[in-house]
């Protein structure tokens, strides 16, 4: 079940899905996509099919070690799969875009730069020169750090700094974000304060959003659905919706703790992580 | 004074820091000073060597200032800072891309780096009838040989410091849409500045040494030349003053690449 109906504004060729209003998100498609790193070994990924619809927000879900992170590396064009493909508003992903753009598990700012100029960077590698000035500061705000652009990037802690890393994937207005559990490294504060935002940006700007992570409390948190993938090979093992209102993904509320609940259990069942502690 | 004045402690006042290093600098100034002049005395009263008494400081800062009066110190200099300067930019501009060629490509580093630490273990003076072979001016030969001085310490820093470089940083650029120009204007070269400045002045401290030896060639300029013809001449106080002007350029040059180098570095060590 999705959250509700959400529309793109282009109408994609292909075998995209019908065109609506209100997001600048596009549709995702990964078809029959598997991967293999060498001969000799099985493959990490077999055959994994699924789409995202444009706007919404999926969590790919398992244990380490099953593969997801590669899976996004190829819905980002960062790496290829051995076969089949991915489709964005129904054309094959060949190469990065920061049209779909990745953010990783470390926010590898450069550290020789301020803050608008590492937010700046997207613009500036796309000939979009002439955005800098006005969509860099609207970036910076959107992600709480408007008074901190000048700043270098070292003297930034370290949910800061991956704020500025958000900013610097949102500057050329991408249409889909995918995030390689861009939170682990952070305190439980900070990384809940995080995926609020993230989630509240996201559907703000209409935002296709897909989030890699091994926390169940995060993929409750922050997904309309969760894929959870089983490993070895990495295969999409579960496809489970996650209606809760954004009030109430704060946690904290019965409502939270029943899809946390039920996710963890599915989880558990397909990972065999034993108990069921978050 | 107080015991407690001896121990060496942080200021709470940062300018103080400063100024003992001011005061200790001098200090060795004076101390060197000191030195010198005995070792003037000591020739002076030796019965052997009294004939070059005149490299005592009195005789060689006396001339010293005459050679900067007359304005003959400019006219020493500037011939050999233009072939080190030419030595060094030459150095930096086939050193830089090797650099970055043989740190980035893994094949290309494993077949090089027997070849060049081979050349490199060379002395670059061993090259000079080669040099006065190949060029057909006294300055091509002269410049020929410190690029090959300041070539070798400029490339192994470049490469050095992109192996060091944090894969991630290439891995955003290329997420963001870089084209291999930015990769290279925008996030190699900025990342290892501080490396090729620092190849840089290695290579100055190299290129410096040799040039002296390298313009005893013939060349007619330049300070190796007036070392050389202060010797021939028995001028010991131009030679001593011209020794004193070799140290002193060369302590600054150094200085101005030390000041990039701090302008250039961009970890925070209070970060």
């Amino acid at each position: 079940m999705k959250v509700e109906p959400i529309n793109r504004t282009d109408t994609g060729p292909g075998n995209a899905p019908a065109p609506s209003a209100r997001s600048n998100g596009a549709h995702v498609a990964v078809r029959g996509l598997t991967h293999t790193y060498r001969r000799s070994d099985g493959p990490v990924l077999s055959d994994i099919s699924f789409s995202v619809e444009p706007g919404e927000i999926v969590a790919l879900l398992g244990r380490s070690g099953c593969g997801k992170s590669t899976l996004l590396h190829m819905v980002s064009g960062l790496s290829m799969p051995s076969s089949g493909e991915v489709l964005m508003n129904g054309n094959s992903v060949r190469a990065p875009s920061p049209r779909w753009v990745m953010m990783f598990q470390a926010p590898s700012l450069y550290p020789w730069m301020s803050v608008a100029q590492n937010a700046a960077l997207g613009l500036r590698f796309t000939q979009r020169r002439y955005e800098i000035a006005t969509r860099v500061p609207e970036v910076l705000d959107l992600v709480d750090l408007g008074g901190f652009a000048d700043r270098n990037a070292q003297e930034l802690s370290g949910g800061q700094q991956q704020r500025v890393a958000l900013a610097r994937s949102l500057a050329p207005k991408p249409e889909v974000l995918l995030l390689d559990e861009p939170f682990s490294a952070l305190d439980a504060f900070t990384r809940r304060n995080l995926q609020q935002d993230v989630r509240k940006i996201a559907r703000g700007l209409g935002l296709t959003l897909m989030i890699v992570t091994h926390d169940v409390g995060e993929a409750v948190r922050m997904a309309d659905r969760v894929l959870v993938l089983d490993a070895n090979p990495g295969r999409i093992a579960s496809d489970i919706p996650i209606s809760l209102s954004d009030a109430d993904r704060n946690g904290g509320n019965d409502a939270f703790q029943r899809e946390h609940t039920r996710l963890m259990q599915t989880y558990s069942d397909i990972a065999q992580v034993p108990g069921t502690q978050a | 004074m107080s015991a407690a004045a001896d121990i060496p402690q942080r200021s709470p006042m940062p300018g103080l820091g400063r100024a003992r290093g001011a005061v200790n600098a001098l200090l060795g100034i004076g101390l060197l000073l000191v030195l010198w002049w005995i070792g003037g005395e000591m020739i002076a009263r030796n019965d052997d060597l009294f004939a070059f008494a005149s490299f005592a400081p009195a005789p060689t800062l006396s001339r010293l200032a005459e050679l900067v009066a007359s304005g003959a110190v400019i006219d020493m200099s500037l011939p050999s800072l233009y072939r080190v300067g030419m030595g060094l930019a030459l150095a930096a501009a086939i050193g830089v891309p090797v650099g970055i060629a043989i740190g980035r490509i893994a094949i290309l580093r494993e077949i090089t780096n027997v070849p060049f630490q081979f050349l490199r273990m060379i002395s670059p003076l061993s090259w000079m009838p080669i040099a006065v072979m190949a060029y057909d001016t006294w300055d091509g030969a002269i410049i020929f040989l410190i690029f090959v001085a300041a070539v070798w310490p400029i490339l192994f820093a470049t490469a050095a410091g992109l192996r060091r470089i944090d894969p991630a940083w290439l891995k955003v650029a290329r997420n963001l849409g870089a084209n291999p120009f930015h990769m290279l204007f925008v996030v190699i070269l900025p990342a290892i500045s501080v490396d090729i400045l620092t190849g840089i002045r290695l290579a100055l401290g190299v290129a410096w040494v040799v040039l002296v030896p390298a313009e005893y060639l013939g060349v007619t300029s330049g300070l190796g030349y007036a070392i050389n013809d202060a010797r021939d001449t028995l001028d010991y106080a131009s030679l001593g003053a011209t020794v004193v002007i070799i140290g002193v350029i060369g302590f600054f040059l150094d200085f101005t690449l030390m000041m990039a180098i701090k302008k250039f570095n961009w970890v925070r060590s209070d970060a």
